[in-house]
């Protein structure tokens, strides 16, 4: 009941901010009046604000951006010991100096280090909490160009990346996870400098728990989708999520952007209710997952199940089932990858549940502007078989899906595949992966799929269970999320050049609207039947194998 | 020059399943490597087939055998059906070819006198004589004289049919057959390049080339190969870390079942089946291009007359103005159309005759007088006779040629204009000098059944324009009594072609046809141009079709055509996607029942054993390819109706359909194969 309630609120909540948020951004992406902040970072990166760029230009500055990104956090990460509030940590490992660059500039945030033992406070927040800002703000980026590419007709420019980032950073991001980290100070997340208090344990040992400025970090990992934590245990630890409130709190952060997005879109294209079914598909998959999740965690077999009432073990007490599922169901829909229990102890199921979120793309609801294109890209995939069947040269919002489009498609669905399938099946080939798996069986193959799929759909959640500290994970699960991300990222961009340069096809009524039940479903069918068909062979072997045992 | 003898429709019929057996060498040919490269989804069949023989020999069983055997029966079968439909053109093309003789013509040379040429040696611009009972050696068009042809050897029609010089029927065909009198023709095409060269080069495919949807769906399916060639690949070391290491043998039976090996399969034979369908219709289309976008058309251009009204406009009635007699009014009316070779004026003329009892043909008088033709930017014709000079025409050009002269118009002939007009009649102003003699009342017939017919347009999403010289009243009329979206009244040709532009303007595809040289610039410029072959040469260069029975209603039937093609992909591609749901529980289980025995629990179907099954799925994925070769080559039904209702029927019969068949068909090929010893 507790459960259901929080849902309800959280559906509320995000009900009350889904036009003004949404209207806001939408705002936010076609100003012509440049802030002054904001007309002072392009004096200084010498950008003129008013140009448009072709989207090969915008490529260019969105692949540029980043690779410069990585470099810079790499080193900072490298020359930790010549930096101030290094808390004496030494500098980071290659290995993990390597992984954590690429995890945090493609918004994956996948974490193979122990963030207490590791990063210092300046690495964490002049590196990790800018690289939350900026790589939220890229993905935002590249979601406007895709939207401007339907909404403009028989241009070549897609509007400029260098604007479309500092207005996403400076006019959306900054200013939500300002407020969102003072509602989280307020709700008992900690915001220290200091390296860690001393405690006397009940037995009479010492030990120093560590501190950090979490509430700051905790608000971008959420509103940004990024899910790094400042501790290990992520939104789990007390100091980051003490209790319901907060837990509820984040959870509501996770959503807030990709939800709004949607209204955004249909605001840009000029027909809100495109908005509003591409909402609704999300709305529906959220909720059919979060039901599963639920259902398999609170009817978990075997004893200590039973006794506890429900599948409790590696759960948080103050979360309790409800708030576990709820939060697991969000963080693994929308490529957050922060956690508040761990996914390993969940059942078949439920675990299976959160792995196939990630396996859908995700785009229920995705991540921030990433899940928006993903979403777009299944579309132009569903309106195609959809289009043919109604016998016309298929389109979506009145641009033609010609050969160049469903090529672009086509590439941008066909990179998660690859990398998490290829990923997963290599890892297991090697004779090292047996040894890094907690649990051996159809469970240890959950555990290494599900690392492959977080890396490669830059969800950044662990499964946990699996030790990804070799140079064969650091790597692999390296360059699974650069493709992941920016393979994509590449093809929407020129998806959306090849979109914006044609002319709209008006509608007619032998045009499918796109605004109906039955498009809704087609939608909703394709994304469910594309990730079933690609994924049922490996989650026979793990979750599926689990599951009807 | 070659031409036929035997008149022959064209067109393949139905279906016969004996074109399996006789297209079955065809289809052997085709498993050369260098032609299954083309199609990405069955080069992995036929890359999967060999990989599998090679396997069976070194270690046959007969699972391995069976398998192997099914799958180049895959690969046979895809084959099969492209070779059936490509075999029902070159029938056609082979009856043809098989009627062909050289003709020898007569070219007329500089100096006026005839020559004796082979027709292969006439060139562009040459003039030749064809009499009563030769053959017409080339294409062109009637520059002199007019006579009866026979021209069942294109269009399989055989009533002969008129073709005279000047106006809109002056174009022949080569191959076709004088009845008549004598014409000279001036040859138009290039020997090689002539309209029954390039009909047999389509009807063969020989020159078919991908449409851009087709390279779209291609890459779709080519991606959803790859994905399938992942999921397989990355299976083997999962299988063998869960202890469950499955031969190469099973996973290439896993792999040909997932990918569309359906709709990859049958994909050339409906495009193929497609321009057959056409070719059936009597329409030759110069691309599958134009098909396609026959389906996406959105505006049709149609003239009111001979499409939404019958024919020609006839005069029924001549009403006197003023003082004039009505006897005085026929005198002059057919004084005016006497030179006016269009049927509207020839109808003036033959009721002047029938009711007034004047002389049809013209006196030697007469026909020495000064002719002023018809022309578009005049809209007037007339005569010049011993000082009189008779105009007849348009009320507003008339009305301006009086007015010009000094003369007055009285406000009755507006009335008698307006009152015809909104009757739906055509009045036509006759004036003698300053004078007006009265109005002639030409009247059109709306043919039945269009009304309904632009209603199942309006559902599919098509506008249809009516193109008219008519006043806006006349206009309006015929276009409310025929039921069309919209009209374009007192249209001159530029007119038409700016309605075009400005429809592409806006997005929308246009069709149109036209017959005239007048239109040929129209029909260039529209998406879809179809050309009567009764029109001019000129008409039949410019558009991308040519309907050989000159209907151009067909106009209606060649978008349906466009939609039923690409209707037909879809449909089958989502078929082909939709089967993979039931193979995958035919053939996990199958695979992995042994390390997981919970996993048996979705062999939901039953089947007899892993091998069996496995061996069902492969065998239904085969059979399905020539169970479905029929639907390809004739189309999924099609019916007019709007966006929503198409899509939900289409997903309910080919998606839920996809699912449900292959449940059915394995189970029951499961029941066999269990009989076969070792299975």
């Amino acid at each position: 009941m507790a459960g259901l309630l929080q849902v309800v609120l959280l559906l509320v909540a995000l009900a009350v901010v889904y036009r003004p948020l949404g209207d806001h951004m939408a705002r936010v992406y076609s100003d012509e009046k440049h802030w002054r902040v904001e007309a002072f970072l392009y004096r200084i990166v010498r950008v003129e604000p008013k140009t448009g760029q072709h989207w090969k230009t915008y490529a260019s500055a969105v692949l540029g951006f980043s690779a410069v990104s990585v470099i810079f956090l790499f080193l900072l990460q490298r020359l930790q010991s010549l930096l101030p509030l290094d808390l004496g940590r030494g500098p980071v490992p290659t290995g993990i100096a390597f992984n954590t660059a690429i995890s945090f500039v493609t918004n994956t945030n996948w974490q193979s280090y122990v963030p207490e033992a590791v990063m210092g406070h300046t690495v964490q927040m002049a590196g990790l909490t800018v690289q939350n800002f900026l790589s939220a703000a890229v993905g935002m980026a590249v979601a406007m160009g895709l939207v401007r590419g339907f909404a403009r007709s028989g241009a070549d420019r897609i509007g400029n990346f260098w604007v479309d980032l500092v207005r996403g950073t400076v006019r959306i991001l900054v200013p939500l996870a300002f407020v969102s980290a003072i509602v989280l100070v307020g709700l008992g997340v900690v915001m220290s400098l200091k390296s860690g208090v001393d405690v006397v344990n009940p037995d009479g040992s010492q030990s120093t728990i560590a501190l950090a400025p979490a509430a700051s970090q905790e608000a971008i990992k959420q509103l940004g989708t990024n899910g790094g934590g400042v501790f290990n245990a992520n939104s789990a630890h007390p100091f980051e999520n003490p209790g319901a409130w907060s837990n509820l709190v984040e959870i509501f952060l996770i959503l807030l952007i990709p939800v709004c997005l949607t209204r955004t879109f249909g605001t840009l294209v000029g027909n809100r209710r495109q908005g509003y079914v591409l909402l609704s598909v999300m709305g529906v998959l959220w909720s059919a997952m979060l039901a599963v999740i639920w259902w398999a965690e609170a009817h978990q077999h075997g004893t200590a199940a039973l006794l506890a009432g429900g599948g409790l073990e590696g759960k948080e007490q103050r979360f309790g089932i409800a708030g576990s599922a709820l939060f697991a169901n969000s963080t693994t829909g929308t490529s957050t990858g922060a956690v508040n229990a761990m996914h390993d102890s969940f059942s078949g199921l439920g675990g299976g549940g959160a792995l196939l979120n990630m396996l859908f793309g995700e785009m229920t609801p995705g991540g921030v502007g990433s899940g928006l294109y993903s979403i777009l890209i299944m579309a132009m995939i569903a309106m195609f078989l959809a289009g043919l069947m109604v016998g016309r040269t298929p389109e979506y919002l009145g641009k033609k899906l010609g050969k160049r489009e469903v090529t672009c498609a086509a590439i941008a669905m066909l990179a998660m595949p690859t990398v998490v399938l290829l990923g997963a099946g290599a890892a297991l080939l090697l004779p090292g992966t047996a040894a890094a798996l907690n649990n051996p069986g159809a469970h240890g193959l959950s555990e290494v799929l599900y690392a492959y799929a977080s890396a490669g759909n830059n969800n950044g959640s662990a499964f946990a269970g699996i030790t990804v500290t070799s140079d064969w994970f650091q790597t692999s699960l390296g360059l699974c999320m650069l493709f992941g991300r920016f393979v994509p990222i590449l093809a929407v961009l020129c998806l959306a050049g090849s979109l914006a340069e044609q002319r709209k096809v008006p509608q007619t009524a032998g045009t499918l609207p796109t605004t109906g039940p039955l498009f809704a479903t087609m939608l909703g069918g394709t994304v469910v039947l594309v990730a079933a068909l690609t994924f049922v062979p490996a989650l026979a072997l793990g979750p599926i194998a689990e599951a009807l045992a | 020059m070659t031409v036929l003898t035997e008149p022959k429709r064209v067109g393949a019929g139905v279906f016969a399943p004996r074109q399996l057996l006789t297209s079955l060498p065809d289809a052997l040919r085709k498993l050369d490597p260098r032609h299954q490269v083309r199609n990405p989804v069955l080069f992995v069949v036929w890359a999967g087939s060999v990989l599998v023989t090679v396997f069976a020999v070194a270690d046959p069983s007969v699972f391995s055998v069976a398998v192997a055997v099914w799958l180049w029966f895959t690969v046979l079968f895809a084959n099969l059906a492209e070779a059936v439909a490509e075999g029902r053109g070159k029938a056609q093309a082979e009856s043809l070819r098989r009627a062909k003789r050289d003709t020898v013509a007569q070219r007329i040379v500089a100096d006026g006198s005839r020559e004796r040429v082979p027709g292969a040696d006439l060139r562009v611009g040459d003039l030749v004589v064809v009499e009563a009972g030769e053959v017409i050696p080339g294409d062109g068009d009637v520059v002199e004289g007019i006579a009866t042809v026979d021209e069942s050897a294109i269009t399989g029609e055989s009533a002969p049919v008129i073709r005279e010089s000047g106006g809109d029927r002056s174009a022949v065909t080569g191959g076709t057959t004088v009845l008549s009198d004598r014409i000279v023709v001036r040859i138009a095409t290039k020997p090689g390049e002539s309209f029954v060269d390039r009909m047999i080069a389509l009807v063969e495919g020989a020159r078919r080339q991908k449409t851009p949807n087709e390279v779209a769906l291609t890459i779709l399916l080519a991606t959803l190969t790859i994905i399938f060639l992942l999921a397989v690949v990355a299976l083997q070391p999962m299988s063998a870390y869960s202890g469950a290491r499955q031969s190469v043998t099973v996973l290439t039976a896993l792999l040909v079942c997932l990918i569309p090996t359906t709709i990859g399969a049958l994909l050339s034979a409906i495009g193929i089946a497609g321009m057959d369908r056409l070719v059936q219709r009597n329409v030759l289309a110069t691309s599958g291009r134009a098909v396609e976008a026959a389906g996406d058309v959105s505006t049709l251009l149609l003239d009111k007359t001979g499409t939404i009204t019958f024919g020609n406009r006839q005069a029924t009635e001549l009403i006197p103005i003023g003082v004039t007699t009505v006897h005085e009014l026929a005198v002059a009316a057919r004084l005016s159309s006497l030179a006016d070779e269009t049927p509207e004026g020839r109808s003036i003329v033959a009721l002047c005759a029938k009711e007034h009892g004047l002389l049809k043909g013209a006196t030697d008088r007469e026909r020495a007088a000064k002719f002023v033709p018809f022309t578009a930017q005049t809209r007037m014709s007339g005569i010049d006779l011993d000082g009189r000079r008779v105009r007849k025409g348009a009320a507003s050009a008339v009305r301006e040629w009086v007015v010009d002269q000094g003369g007055l118009v009285p406000d009755e002939v507006r009335d008698v204009v307006d009152r015809i007009g909104a009757e739906g009649g055509t009045p036509l102003v006759c004036a003698e000098g300053r004078i007006v003699r009265g109005v002639i009342r030409l009247s059109d017939v709306v043919k039945p059944g269009m009304r309904q017919r632009f209603g199942e347009l309006r559902a599919m999403g098509i506008k249809t324009v009516m193109i008219t010289g008519d006043n806006p009243l006349t206009a309006r009329a015929i276009a409310e009594e025929a039921g069309v979206d919209d009209y374009l009244a007192d249209a001159k040709p530029e007119d038409k072609m700016a309605l075009i532009r400005a429809e592409q303007e806006g997005g929308r595809l246009v069709a149109m046809t036209g017959d005239g040289t007048n239109d040929a610039p129209a029909l260039a410029q529209a998406d879809v141009g179809v050309a009567m072959n009764t029109g001019t040469m000129a008409a039949k260069e410019a558009g991308n079709m040519v309907d050989l029975d000159s209907d151009p209603t067909k106009l209606i039937e060649i978008v349906e055509i466009g939609k039923q093609l690409l209707i037909t992909r879809g449909a089958l591609t989502t078929f082909s996607i939709a089967n993979d749901l039931a193979k995958y529980f035919a053939i996990l289980p199958a695979m992995f029942a042994a390390v997981y025995p919970q996993l048996d629990r979705l062999n939901i179907m039953h089947l007899h054993s892993p091998d069996s099954a496995i061996l069902s799925a492969v065998v239904f994925n085969a059979l399905v390819i020539v169970g479905l070769i029929p639907l390809a080559l004739r189309g999924v039904r099609y019916r007019p109706a709007g966006a929503q209702s198409l899509l939900r029927r289409n997903l309910l019969v080919y998606g839920l359909g996809g699912i449900v068949t292959p449940f059915a068909g394995i189970w029951l090929i499961d029941l066999l194969v269990r009989l076969i010893p070792g299975m």
